[in-house]
């Protein structure tokens, strides 16, 4: 099935397949390639097959939108109510949530049909899925390869076409890096355009959610049910969403692209060739390109491993074995009970991230972290504020490689984080950023990274289907999948 | 910019994580790694830089303070570990006399 999102729903309203049909056949593929890909942690076939007949009554009678039908996935960090929802964490192995996300309310609400959560890096934290309590997701071009991370659940399920689209957060590339090394397409909104509500908090002020799909137009169709204000989350931002598949098809001549020089020294010769013929592809569309420079940014993955592990220690301080998730076995004391059940509940990466957060907001280190991190951040942001008066778009690669090998940078945490230079100084600044497929490095999928000023979404959209319209990356499938 | 091991061990009991000495030793060099690593933040002089806490800058938005949620504790009570009339529970806290 190698249909899009907007194809499956005119399907869906010229009734050339029912929602039922529909959904047995992405179960029955989950089904039959899942056990190997590990893409899901829960399957939800019973409630997905009710909700699918529901659907098809609501086209029936006429009153079917554009998503009325479709079958996605959540990844396993929005709360569902009635099902489990575990983070990817031991610590909440057992947590059925008593509550709807907001953005779970309004796929809902839209006609989705849910068919399972998906397997991500315990609490949002990594960037190739090893950290998962319920084991690695195998990326679907090489099986020996991580789909990047914490998403890598949901964006190897789309690339395995075992759903159509689905759900991700992005707190330093979370979407983005894993939509790079599985081929498809994923965007970070800007900070406040998804509401956090229900979303298990990792980074407060870094978290977003957003949709991951194979094309732009079915980001568009996802993002446009997803976005908006939500008075049950306090950064929300109270500014109307546009329809962002309205302005897909506008013409983008004239738009300036600028390159940071910073992100082109040193670059992989593969992914530089790739970009290049993405270039020149935008420039007979009309684009212009101009070199910009971004001078702080090599400072943005330092400030990140403060901020991040900073807001993580104090998130994660709510999981103390007394009122949900997991409890250690017998314990002697309240200080024991604490400790035991925390140790026991969380992996490694998340046990470095508290410790570092907690040791950057310990007394007498705040300015010198904390601090500093938090005006490094206004450096980084005032950087791409500079560069959109120059240009309307800033274009790099994703990641700085295609898809690593299983257990690569598992023992060397630095590396690992290094997966996420180009992403994470946007995450620091609150813009919103897509990655798009740009071509191939032997088998592998190489992802282009475009940013733009905040809430203009809609252009990204459009800058990313204008390219997909001239090209086919979007459209390949693994061999044997 | 070298943490010992004995700072670990008070980290840990800060974030309320029970370290054997076998997982101290495995966690003080990938800690201290990952605070040299921090430390390149300090090549730049940011004595006159204000802090960004938000990343739109945007205040905290204030609502009405009306009640807005019903009470759910039997949902909520449903997914503790140890709950006993309306009470969660926890090992004894304060010792008798």
């Amino acid at each position: 099935m190698l249909k899009t999102i907007a194809e499956l729903s005119q399907d869906l309203q010229s009734k050339k397949i029912s929602s039922l049909e529909l959904t047995q056949f992405y179960l029955n593929r989950i089904k039959e390639l899942d056990k190997d890909l590990n893409c899901f942690i829960t399957v939800t076939e019973d409630e997905a097959l009710a909700a699918a007949k529901a659907a098809d009554e609501k086209i029936a009678s006429g009153q079917g939108g554009r998503l009325t039908g479709i079958p996605i996935a959540q990844k396993d960090i929005f709360c569902t109510k009635g099902i489990k929802t575990t983070c990817g964490s031991k610590m909440l192995h057992n947590f059925v949530a008593p509550y709807d996300a907001t953005v779970v309310k309004k796929l809902k609400t839209a006609g989705t049909i849910l068919l399972g959560k998906t397997n991500m890096d315990e609490f949002a934290m990594g960037s190739s899925n090893e950290n998962s309590h319920f084991g690695p997701v195998k990326n679907p071009w090489d099986k020996d390869c991580v789909p990047g991370g914490s998403s890598g659940g949901s964006a190897a399920a789309v690339a395995a076409l075992l759903v159509p689209g689905a759900t991700g957060t992005d707190t330093g590339g979370s979407i983005r890096q894993p939509a790079a090394l599985c081929g498809i397409t994923g965007i970070k909104p800007t900070y406040g355009r998804v509401s956090r509500y229900g979303m298990i908090a990792f980074a407060s002020s870094l978290d977003q959610g957003g949709p991951l799909t194979r094309t732009a137009e079915d980001a568009a169709l996802l993002l446009n049910a997803m976005a908006g204000f939500d008075e049950h989350d306090s950064t929300s931002v109270d500014l109307p969403v546009p329809d962002y598949t309205a302005t897909l098809n506008d013409s983008i001549k004239g738009l300036r692209i600028g390159l940071p020089k910073e992100y082109f020294e040193g670059l992989n010769s593969e992914i530089a060739k790739k970009l290049e013929e993405a270039m020149r592809e935008y420039e007979k569309l009309g684009a212009q390109f101009k070199e910009i420079s971004l001078p702080a940014m090599h400072l943005s993955i330092p400030a990140y491993y403060v901020i991040a592990p900073a807001e993580c220690s104090s998130n994660l301080a709510r999981y103390d074995g007394v009122r949900y998730g997991y409890r250690c076995a017998d314990p002697l004391n309240l200080e024991d009970l604490y400790k035991r059940t925390r140790s026991e509940g969380f992996g490694n990466e998340v046990k470095r991230r508290i410790m570092i957060g907690t040791y950057a907001l310990s007394a007498g280190y705040y300015d010198a972290y904390y601090l500093k991190a938090q005006k490094i951040r206004r450096l980084i942001r005032d950087d791409f504020v500079k560069a959109f008066k120059e240009v309307d778009v800033i274009m790099s690669p994703t990641a700085p490689s295609t898809a690593f090998k299983f257990g690569e940078k598992t023992s060397d945490p630095i590396s690992m984080y290094l997966s996420d230079i180009y992403t994470i100084s946007v995450n620091l600044a609150g813009l919103p950023g897509i990655s798009i497929p740009a071509g191939f490095n032997s088998h592998l999928p190489i992802g282009m990274h475009l940013v733009s000023n905040y809430f203009e979404e809609a252009r990204l959209l459009n800058v990313a289907h204008a390219y997909q319209k001239v090209s086919d990356w979007h459209t390949r499938t693994p061999t044997g999948i | 910019m070298s943490l010992t091991p004995e700072e670990v061990k008070k980290i840990a009991h800060l974030a309320r994580l029970n370290l054997s000495e076998k997982d101290i030793a495995y966690y003080t060099p990938q800690l201290s790694n990952i605070l040299d690593f921090v430390a390149h933040m300090d090549e730049i002089d940011t004595t006159s830089i204000e802090p960004l806490a938000h990343p739109l800058d945007l205040p905290q938005r204030l609502r009405p303070d009306t009640i807005s949620e019903s009470n759910q504790r039997e949902l909520f009570q449903s997914l503790a570990p140890e709950v006993k009339v309306g009470l969660y529970l926890v090992p004894k806290v304060i010792e008798e006399a």
